[in-house]
């Protein structure tokens, strides 16, 4: 009884470990097949449309809304202390820095990320993979590559979008809607962000976001077992994955850009 | 999916994306608010500036009249020379004064500008001769406690 739990045990961290390393040489192949994504950009170009372009109504409605919900907290909170002029500099910083990049990641992962793996999964599974290597068409280069960069290429757009729409949206519940002073809240703001320490952190975030999700989707996707549980379970941990990877991952980004560890 | 609508869907949207970063950069990054062709600069002398940062604006009456353009050290009088940018739809009185104040118990610091009664206005690169330095806590409270152990003293 004892002995099995522990072989139980056993197996169950060699299947982790054995996945990771199985990961991390797909991560590594699609870098390696990478050539064709650039070489033949139509196909790039293609998956920008259906992983990039199919989620930016979602990427600018939620970020008008999380400005606009940030403009009426950070004024319900700034104006007991009087500082209500300050409300560009709170809307505006925890855009840029945070809320851009991170949810338009997790929108991206939710949007495009489990359609890439239910896309994927479902080739497999209908054995389109297998039919392109019998007629020596790699499927790494020619379907997954072009995945990933076009993720890669589109994330920090999105990222950018959000947070452009969000800091209207705060504009127009702060300025228009409450009437706190405009020049106020566009000079706080210019004064307390930095285009190379908030800006282009959040670009470098987004970025690496953008990897992180679809490197997950796609090895996910290319994982799965081809059957239909099996490609709606890989579907469900590409976004639980991909979620979780992105938080934790934006923890330790923001650990390094703004306290300086280590 | 035609190819040409394709195209053009993902170059809107790689533009639009681009258009975002640039608003990003340089309305939410940098720059100042008042444009340079509408208004004319004066400059004021101070001693102590306090915490006064470069935008902070310039207010006649609690309206604001203009923003703080420049922030220079005098290394020979051992003075702040603060350049103020104002709005060439107001014209001051030349004998007008200046004054460092704080908006609120922890707000940020601007400049107070008081109207004279001079019939001659303020031109472009005119120094403002009456200013007033912003006030440093430390300074008040330092004073006080000073006075009041001069009460306390035996006569």
């Amino acid at each position: 009884m004892l002995k099995r739990t522990i072989e139980h045990v056993g197996n169950r961290v060699i299947q982790a470990v054995w996945r990771m390393g199985y990961a991390a040489r797909f991560f590594v192949t699609i870098l390696l097949h990478s050539g064709t994504a650039f070489r033949r950009f139509g196909l790039t170009i293609r998956e920008l449309y259906f992983s990039g372009v199919l989620t930016l109504v979602v990427i600018l409605v939620s970020g008008l809304f999380v400005g606009m919900v940030l403009g009426l907290q950070g004024y319900e909170t700034l104006q007991t202390y009087g500082a209500e002029e300050s409300l560009g500099i709170v809307v505006a910083l925890s855009l840029v820095r945070e809320l851009g990049p991170v949810v338009a990641a997790l929108l991206f992962a939710s949007r495009a990320g489990s359609a890439i793996t239910a896309e994927i999964g479902l080739m497999k599974a209908t054995e389109q993979l297998s039919a392109m290597e019998m007629m020596a068409v790699d499927p790494i280069a020619r379907v997954v590559a072009p995945r990933f960069w076009a993720g890669v290429i589109s994330m920090p757009l999105l990222a950018a979008l959000f947070s452009a729409m969000g800091i209207l949206g705060g504009y127009l519940v702060g300025v228009q809607l409450i009437g706190i002073d405009e020049g106020s809240f566009w000079s706080q703001m210019q004064n307390a962000v930095d285009f190379e320490r908030d800006i282009v952190n959040g670009v470098i975030k987004s970025v690496v976001f953008g990897i992180a999700i679809t490197a997950i989707a796609l090895f996910e996707g290319y994982d799965a077992p081809p059957t239909a549980e099996g490609v709606s379970g890989a579907t469900t941990r590409t976004v639980v994955t991909s979620s979780l990877a992105v938080l934790a991952l934006d923890f330790v980004l923001t650990a390094f850009m703004f306290r300086g560890i280590g | 999916m035609n190819k040409t609508v394709l195209d053009l869907w993902v170059g809107l949207l790689v533009l639009a994306g681009i258009a975002a970063l640039l608003f990003l950069a340089l309305k939410v990054g940098s720059t100042s608010a008042i444009n340079s062709s509408a208004s004319y600069e004066v400059v004021a002398r101070f001693e102590n500036i306090g915490g006064l940062k470069l935008r902070a604006p310039v207010k006649s009456a609690g309206v604001v009249v203009g923003r703080v353009a420049d922030i220079q050290f005098d290394n020979e009088t051992f003075e702040a020379a603060v350049t103020l940018r104002l709005d060439k739809r107001y014209a001051f009185p030349r004998d007008s004064s200046v004054a460092i104040l704080t908006s609120g118990l922890l707000g940020e610091q601007y400049i107070g500008l008081e109207a004279g009664g001079d019939s001659l206005k303020l031109k472009a690169h005119d120094r403002i001769l009456i200013t007033q330095d912003a006030v440093v806590l430390e300074n008040l409270i330092g004073r006080f406690l000073y006075d009041k152990a001069q009460e306390g003293a035996p006569q």
